[in-house]
């Protein structure tokens, strides 16, 4: 006995999909889409100016002004670094003369990669690092920021080789730098990070501070 | 629309209907952006900013949407929010940016929005709907802001840390310290203290809902996603 199947949709008691719901989906997102563009061309120059202003004044924390004349963020070479990773590198000139570069190092924690800028004099010491972008666990990784504390401050001063390269580690690795209570595998990773990005400096200095 | 209804939008959006607690939406920025109770304040404003335009938008072309392509288009004019919000911010309010500009896009991925959008916008004018998006964001401002403050009190020991980079210098005063450093419990800031003070808070509001005598109204009765 045939009994029709009544499980499946009938084509007859289907409504033939309308074109009318794809044309009024298009109109919003062609009106939203406006909308956006126009935004983008409203904001572009400004945000540009931002992030321009953001790197100025990252430089500005780990190149002291008294050291260079020129602006920074405008004398720039790109280099490959030891891990084939393109960096942008910064140079402080005073009367024409290399006295410092500037360039972003990466290290990881314990939540994926810290950004930092690393600030050396052409002598080869740290003029100052600073934290740009991290994930660590806020209270207790956090403290390299330094508006978190002054951790990131002892590096200042230092070079390879003051202290040796062996105690360029935490503490309880053998190093001479504190941990934070809690948390050893942030800084670590900084220092791992100043680290490679003094090995950088030795490996390239002659190419970073010649006057071109 | 009377002014009683518009109270009664207002009571909803911030008590009786709360999104996160009476609701239980908007679980994901709820747990994850509340390390401190500044962070929570933060993004549920910028949800709220994101939630009163899109009700008010939707409520405008309410009657040329039609059922079937409701859903993409909703989801549409989120995004566009929430991409609007976020380069104006970048460009105009920069300092808070870089305090709040990460949790910006994760609004998309909130359902609350898109909740409101099914549940009110599409039906009502467009008064009515940006006050719904608006003291429902504003609710969920406050649950954030609840959420945020004990962990931040039990995990860290403080309470409004960092708010004057949000809000500006003056409010270094709102920020404390009411326990020692380092005597927090440190797994209240990590995930599980998420989950910890968000099922606790939402068992003290059906406390507080149960012995005034009202009906508790459960999660998800009155919403879509």
């Amino acid at each position: 006995m045939h009994t029709p199947d009544t499980l499946l949709p009938q084509p007859a008691a289907m409504k033939p999909p309308g074109l009318i719901h794809g044309v009024i989906l298009g109109c919003f997102c062609l009106g939203f889409g406006l909308l956006l563009a126009i935004t983008d061309r409203l904001t572009l120059d400004d945000i540009a100016a931002r992030a321009l202003e953001d790197r100025q004044n990252s430089l500005a924390q780990v190149i002291p002004s008294t050291i260079h004349d020129n602006d920074p963020v405008t004398d720039t070479l790109v280099m490959k670094n030891a891990h084939g990773r393109e960096i942008t590198v910064y140079r402080a000139r005073k009367a024409g003369t290399v006295t410092g570069v500037a360039y972003e190092i990466y290290g990881s924690g314990y939540a994926g990669e810290m950004k930092l800028m690393l600030g050396i004099a052409a002598d080869g010491r740290v003029l100052g690092v600073r934290v740009l972008a991290h994930k660590e666990t806020p209270g207790l990784g956090d403290k390299i920021e330094v508006k978190k504390g002054d951790w990131i401050l002892r590096f200042d001063g230092l070079s390879l080789g003051n202290p040796p390269a062996e105690r360029w580690k935490v503490k309880k690795d053998g190093g001479q730098f504190d941990q934070f209570a809690g948390a050893t595998i942030t800084p670590r990773g900084v220092l791992a990070a100043i680290r490679g990005g003094l090995d950088f400096f030795a490996a390239n200095k002659a190419a970073l501070t010649e006057t071109k | 629309m009377s002014s009683s209804d518009y109270k009664t939008i207002a009571k909803d959006g911030l008590w009786d209907n709360n999104g996160v607690f009476s609701m239980l939406l908007g679980m994901c920025p709820a747990m994850a952006m509340t390390t401190s109770a500044t962070n929570g304040f933060g993004m549920g404003l910028a949800t709220a900013v994101v939630m009163a335009a899109s009700s008010f938008l939707v409520a405008i072309f309410r009657s040329r949407i039609t059922q079937e392509v409701r859903i993409p288009v909703f989801i549409l004019i989120v995004a566009a929010m929430v991409t609007v919000v976020d380069l104006a911010m970048n460009a105009w309010m920069h300092e808070l940016y870089k305090v709040l500009g990460l949790f910006i896009p994760l609004i998309v991925s909130n359902c609350l929005p898109l909740a409101r959008l099914e549940a009110f916008a599409a039906k009502q004018p467009a008064l009515p709907s940006f006050l719904d998006g608006l003291f429902m964001g504003l609710g969920f401002t406050i649950a954030l802001t609840a959420i945020g403050a004990v962990r931040e009190i039990v995990g860290n020991g403080t309470l409004f840390a960092d708010a004057s980079l949000l809000f500006g210098p003056s409010f270094k005063a709102i920020e404390l310290r009411l326990l020692p450093a380092d005597t927090g419990v440190l797994m209240m800031i990590l995930p599980p203290g998420g989950f910890l003070v968000t099922g606790l808070l939402v068992v003290v509001k059906r406390m507080v809902d149960l012995r005034a005598g009202k009906e508790i109204q459960m999660g998800g009765a009155h919403s879509v996603a």
